[in-house]
């Protein structure tokens, strides 16, 4: 039996399916079998940011709804081989995902692979709840910012009360993913800090993602960013995050302003 | 305003730490009750029905909150052909 992780936020754009794609690709970089699973029906987009979006065949929809195998449906990575990825499917058919169909491939994925990473669609509605129904633990995806923040703690009320592990009295385990952090400005007092955050959400952090243009190049080429750029800040931030919900015991360093005193004298950016 | 405030500008981050505490503290305490509103709708139309025939459409309520106290605004349209409040009257 592997690990079911929902990656989630409520808000949008906060860096869900970035992150779905960073933190998959760290886990199977070591070996660990890892199936990613897009929730977001409709609007899918892992599939891009993986690469794999002319490799599309069938989807999760197709899949649950019985015109196609879950083997036929999983797409392997090219770059790593315990790596797959189950698309969503580009119905707008909202109620393409029966509750039951979910539960099944989750437990059919669970059986083959480690790690079964579901990222989730923005929004709290049903797609969203879908996703974290079935999840042992939650990665919530949280920006320094007021409206990301409020936005997580709806999606924890929701993870403590609608998965299907809080209604049997479980604890579903939770960590907080801050992403897009700016040394630069928190230290200048102009973005909340990660102590807040946490103070505020009362959630154990996985990790920091230091705001990075690899992030972007990356998804332009439709790489994960750790394996687009293995030395990027942003991507050993994952890689360090990976090995946390690995079960390791690694601290978390805070992201520093790496510019010297001439580079902020005439603002340059840092790379 | 010193000199220095004129070079710095004053964080922004503290006011968006405290806001949100105040704002989360109020949302999770009323996460899972029901609509106190509506709650409040519902039985002071119960009273006032026992006494005057009321349209529903003709009762508003709104809430509006303050920084130290709230009120609550009810406000019911009755016809004046209501024989009992005639004889109320």
């Amino acid at each position: 039996m592997g690990k079911v992780i929902v990656v989630t936020s409520g808000k949008g754009g906060v860096g869900k399916t970035t992150s779905t794609a960073a933190l998959g690709a760290a886990l199977a970089q070591t070996g660990k079998r890892v199936a990613l699973v897009d929730f977001d029906v409709g609007l899918r987009n892992l599939d891009l940011v993986m690469g794999a979006e002319r490799r599309v065949v069938f989807d999760l929809v197709n899949v649950i709804q019985g015109h196609a195998k879950l083997s036929q449906a999983l797409i392997r990575d090219k770059r790593i081989d315990t790596l797959f990825l189950l698309a969503a499917s580009q119905t707008r058919d909202k109620d393409a995902l029966t509750e039951e169909g979910v539960a099944d491939v989750i437990a059919r994925l669970n059986q083959v692979f480690d790690y079964v990473l579901c990222d989730s669609p923005a929004g709290i509605e049903r797609g969203a709840q879908l996703a974290m129904r079935f999840a042992d633990e939650a990665v919530i995806i949280t920006n320094p910012e007021v409206s990301s923040v409020r936005d997580s703690d709806r999606i924890i009320g929701l993870l403590d009360s609608k998965t299907m592990k809080a209604e049997r009295g479980e604890e579903l385990k939770k960590h907080v993913l801050v992403t897009r952090y700016d040394a630069e400005r928190a230290a200048r007092g102009e973005m909340l800090a990660i102590d807040d955050v946490l103070e505020i959400l009362s959630v154990p952090l996985l990790g920091i993602i230091p705001e990075s243009q690899g992030v972007l190049r990356a998804s332009n080429v439709g790489a994960p960013v750790t394996l687009n750029e293995p030395t990027n800040p942003a991507a050993k931030a994952y890689m360090d995050a990976a090995r946390r919900l690995e079960g390791e015991n690694l601290p978390v360093v805070l992201p520093f302003d790496k510019r010297g005193l001439f580079d902020r004298l005439f603002r340059r950016k840092a790379a | 305003m010193t000199l220095l405030s004129l070079f710095k500008r004053r964080a922004s981050a503290p006011v968006a730490r405290e806001r949100l505490q105040l704002l989360l503290a109020y949302e999770r305490n009323n996460r899972n009750k029901p609509d106190l509103v509506a709650i409040l709708r519902e039985e002071i139309m119960a009273v006032i029905g026992r006494h005057i025939q009321i349209d529903q459409d003709q009762v508003q309520i709104t809430m509006d909150r303050g920084k130290t106290t709230s009120t609550l605004e009810i406000d019911i349209q009755i016809p004046n052909d209501d024989k009992r409040l005639a004889v109320a009257c």
